[in-house]
């Protein structure tokens, strides 16, 4: 390369025809084009204040959760000091919500990032490596795809026995064939770009080429889904502790609260929907979300 | 020249702006033509000229932000102001368009001969049966070998040439008066190529059809065009006929074309080239468009739009250069 | 036209001016077409069949075909980005993959590819000097003298990288993409570059400004050139020879003015037939060639081109032609133009299909 010369006018490429302004890269302007978005932020800021109110539930909540009392039960909304009334124990329904969005969330997101990463590594690698390895994976996911997918939880949980880390492995045994699909597609299609095929020309290791051209690719398709699978896991993972397999009582949590409050559904309606809208509203956040992230990373590339 | 009575197609001052939220673009400003039967003009361009636009304009297939003003009268009445309703029965039996990909314009579940004679039965109110044997003409009419086996194939069985000459069938299919081509050969080969532009030339003199050829191929256009128009972002830059348009080179972008034009002639030496890419459509200069790329720029090019230089009926060169030849001649 | 006197001595050169850079044998590669229920092979397509030529150091070898021609499986096949059924690459004297030869990575150092589609062949998440950066910097550079290399190799194809290193694909027009490509396409210093219709999607003001980039390189760098491409105009432009191919053969191959001024093969003929004149008073009036090329899926026995040769007689049919002189070798004939056709009088018939 000594040899060569540096910027040679005479062979200049056209003067530009765009403006000579640096770019943003492409995450800024995913960035630029979320802050546009109002529904994707206001969303955003709900699920981000109901996180705050999990981790700091102490803080929002002085009644303990777990202490009920006969005096006390199924006081309505407004009652004072139960705001948002009792349970069928007398338990505070603020404190078990507040309490309950943590191990609710926490049943909701982790199933979700277990199969995110199991299931993404299975498909980038069924997606690059093509052929038998491909037929394998894809093959035994199908075993899976015979089962809907809440059968399959109730199945497993029935399975392994009721606890919050059952219904965990149970759900995230559900999620990673659909993740393994979706990053086996995102992949399949990158992997015949142009672009990977250049990358293996110049001779370098197939470590190399998913590290710096595939997954730069398709992470973006892969964590938009696992963003949308999240309000569908919150909803199993709901159903799982409703049906009694999942959260054991007296532990609060969003599902097993729905259950108990059930039979109090004519004395006091209104508290007894309160898990129930609280379910909705966070999963439906999330599926906002999601779909605000896959407008924003959408950018038409070309020109 | 053939008297003004004889124009099947005049297209007047046709504009088309874009308009978007992120602002405005004019794709086609301002552009005249007229065609008379049996007339083949060729829009020559770069991508991003406009020229698919002004088609695509002409047939009113553009999106609902396009803003198209000006005039296309075909056979005197203007096509650009009828209701859609109307647009839909001019479409196909007056004027009719092949596009480049005919995958694009037929349909893949329906066999050719169906798709032939729904358009003659739609258009005619005919029978089927006898749209069916009208259907079998037109194939034989573009020269597909076997015609009457071909009428039961689907589009995906059929190869590329044969693909391009069953749309072409179906453009035939109600006799239009004029018929406008986006770029129907690019996709082909060479050896097809020719098949195809042969058979619209053959066609367009043996049915007395006006033909307007969009194409980015100036071997194309020397090969198929009575007149060429290029057209350079947005606007014609040059009109002519064939012959003139080659030869004389009387704008500087057509020059510019031509000298680059890549031919065994060249070898071994350096090509010449137009400095420069063409303007997005966007923020085009102030003045002529093409004068960031032009080697004869002079101080006028880059304040105000060249002046419109006559050399006589349907010849025009848009450039502050052009002297029109009456002063010499 | 061997212009052994022009190519500058590579201190990489192993086997001297006379060895040709590449050498291709046989080279074969057939793709199964599946279906049914069962997902089971119901034919085969011959993309490749029989391939052979070589490459001269220092030369531009252009290969010319139409669709389906397997030009483009050429190109990936010596780029070993899919396997050859049979057949073998000979790099400078070198046997590729063999024992005694040299690996494949070792021949991905010393030939490279630049792709038709300018905008797929870049990974749009990254800016292009990083694209370019990226092969020198997984064969061990130092991050900073990969980026220093990319932006010299930048300038060298006329993109000031200082203000277009930090660009993205998508920010790029199509030409400056394509220069781009090339520049990646050098980044590790390759002596042979396939060209796979590297300038066919181009417009052609911007065209002749990449192939006057092209050729300047080549003399600067000391390259040689595949250049593969439909267009013939611009395979006579650029070619010292040329290399015809038809469904999956080479048909006829030879010094391009032989080729283009004595075309031996019927089909090499009517392809220059079919090409448009560029003169509006010597306009094409008879068909050169009739019907579109044969599906690649079954073949024609024998000669491909039988089916569309209005020569064809019984042989064509029956013995697959192979490369031979032409059998009215002129005295001023070149040595080197071969033809795959049985019939002596279809070699002969030049000017019969010419443009009237």
């Amino acid at each position: 390369m000594a040899k060569l010369s540096a910027f040679d006018p005479a062979l200049a490429a056209p003067a530009d025809v765009l403006p000579a302004q640096p770019s943003p890269g492409y995450w800024k302007a995913v960035g630029q084009r979320l802050l546009r978005d109002k529904v994707t932020l206001a969303v955003t800021a709900i699920l981000l204040s109901i996180i705050i109110i999990a981790i700091f539930a102490p803080v929002f909540a002085i009644q303990d959760p777990l202490a009920g009392s006969v005096m006390r039960r199924l006081k309505p909304i407004g009652t004072e000091g139960h705001w948002l009334g009792t349970d069928e124990t007398g338990r505070d329904i603020w404190a078990r919500l507040c309490y309950g969005a943590r191990l609710s969330l926490i049943a909701g997101m982790t199933p979700v990032m277990i199969s995110l990463v199991i299931g993404g590594f299975l498909g980038v690698t069924a997606g690059y490596m093509g052929g038998l390895v491909n037929t394998m994976i894809m093959r035994t996911m199908d075993v899976f795809y015979a089962f809907p997918s809440i059968l399959l939880a109730i199945a497993i949980c029935g399975l392994l026995g009721n606890g919050l880390s059952n219904a965990i492995l149970a759900l995230s045994i559900v999620f990673i064939p659909p993740m393994v699909r979706i990053s086996e597609t995102v992949t399949t299609q990158a992997r015949h770009l142009d672009f990977v095929e250049a990358a293996r020309a110049s001779g370098t290791t197939t470590m190399q080429i998913i590290r710096y051209h595939v997954l730069s690719n398709v992470l973006g398709a892969i964590l938009v889904y696992a963003t949308s699978l999240i309000s569908l896991s919150i909803i199993l993972s709901a159903g799982l502790s409703f049906l009694g397999l999942g959260v054991t009582p007296p532990q609060p949590e969003w599902g097993l609260m729905l259950n108990s409050l059930r039979q109090a559904i004519y004395v006091q309606p209104l508290v007894a929907a309160l898990p129930g809208a609280c379910i909705f509203v966070t999963s439906m956040c999330f599926n906002l979300m999601s779909d605000g992230f896959r407008g924003a990373m959408d950018v038409k590339l070309n020109k | 020249m053939l008297p003004e009575t004889d124009k099947i197609i005049e297209v007047e001052d046709l504009t088309v702006e874009f308009r978007k939220r992120e602002g405005s673009l004019f794709a086609v400003n301002g552009v005249n033509f007229s065609l008379a039967r049996g007339e083949v003009l060729t829009i020559l361009g770069e991508s991003g000229s406009g020229k698919s636009v002004t088609l695509k304009a002409m047939m009113g297939l553009l999106p609902g932000y396009a803003h198209v003003t000006g005039q296309a009268r075909l056979n005197g009445k203007n096509i650009l102001a009828l209701p859609p309703a109307e647009l839909t029965k001019v479409r196909g039996s007056e004027v009719s368009m092949i596009f480049q990909e005919p995958m694009a314009a037929l349909d893949p579940v329906y066999t050719i001969g169906e798709q032939i004679a729904e358009a003659i039965v739609q258009h005619e109110g005919i029978s089927k049966s006898a749209a069916m044997k009208r259907a079998l003409e037109l194939l034989e009419r573009v020269s597909i070998p076997s015609a009457a086996r071909r009428l039961k194939n689907y589009p995906h069985e059929m190869s590329g040439g044969m693909r391009q000459r069953a749309m072409i069938a179906l453009a035939l299919a109600c006799s239009p008066t004029v018929l406008l081509a986006d770029e129907p050969t690019t996709a082909l080969d060479v050896t097809v190529q020719i098949q195809i532009l042969l058979l619209l030339r053959q066609l367009s003199e043996e049915l007395g059809m006006a033909v307007v050829f969009v194409t980015h191929d100036i071997g194309v256009a020397a090969e198929i065009s009575d007149r060429i128009a290029v057209m350079y972002a947005g606007r014609f830059v040059e009109t002519g006929t064939v012959r003139e348009v080659m030869r004389e080179r009387r704008h500087p972008y057509t020059a510019g074309l031509l000298a680059s034009t890549v031919h065994g002639g060249l070898r071994g030496q350096d090509l010449e080239t137009i400095p420069g890419a063409p303007p997005s459509l966007a923020a085009l200069p102030p003045g002529c468009a093409f004068a960031p790329r032009c080697r004869s720029v002079q101080e006028t090019c880059r304040s105000g739009q060249p002046p419109v230089v006559d050399f006589g009926p349907g010849t025009m060169v848009r450039c502050v250069r052009a002297v029109p030849q009456m002063a010499f001649a | 036209m061997f212009a052994a006197s022009q190519v500058k001595q590579d201190p990489r050169d192993r086997g001297g001016l006379a060895q040709p850079l590449l050498i291709v044998e046989g080279l074969k590669k057939y793709f199964p077409v599946r279906g049914g229920v069962l997902n089971r092979q119901v034919a085969t397509v011959q993309a490749v069949d029989d391939v052979s030529f070589s490459v001269r150091k220092g030369e531009v070898l252009g290969i010319v075909g139409e669709s389906g021609c397997g030009k483009s499986t050429t190109a990936r096949l010596l780029m070993q980005l899919i396997t050859p059924d049979s057949g073998g690459l000979v790099f400078d004297g070198d046997p590729v993959g063999g024992p005694r030869g040299i690996s494949i990575s070792e021949l991905r150092r010393q030939m490279q590819m630049v792709f038709q589609d300018s905008f797929s062949s870049l990974n749009p998440r990254m800016p292009i000097v990083d694209s370019i950066a990226y092969a020198p910097r997984m064969h061990g550079l130092s991050a900073a003298a990969a980026r220093e290399r990319a932006e010299t190799l930048l300038a060298q194809v006329g993109l000031n990288p200082r203000q277009y290193s930090r660009r993205y694909p998508h920010e790029l027009s199509g030409g400056q993409r394509q220069r781009v490509n090339i520049a990646r396409a050098l980044a590790l210093e390759p002596r042979l570059v396939i060209l796979d219709e590297a300038v066919s999607a181009l417009d052609k003001s911007v065209e002749a400004q990449v192939l006057n980039l092209l050729r300047e390189l080549k003399a600067r760098l000391n390259l040689t050139y595949l250049f593969i491409s439909h267009d013939l105009n611009v395979v006579e432009y650029i070619s010292d020879r040329v290399l015809v191919m038809y469904l999956g053969r080479v048909v006829e191959t030879g010094p391009v003015e032989a080729i283009y001024s004595r075309p031996r093969h019927p089909y090499t003929r009517a392809l220059l037939a079919s090409k448009p004149t560029l003169d509006p008073d010597r306009r094409t009036r008879h068909l050169p060639l009739t019907g579109d090329p044969p599906n690649p899926i079954n073949p024609p026995s024998g000669c491909r081109f039988r089916t569309r040769c209005s020569f064809a007689q019984a042989i064509c049919s029956e013995v697959i032609p192979s490369l031979l002189a032409p059998v009215d070798l002129g005295a001023d004939a070149p040595t080197d133009h071969l033809v795959a056709c049985h019939l002596p009088e279809a070699q002969a018939a030049f000017g019969e299909h010419d443009v009237a």
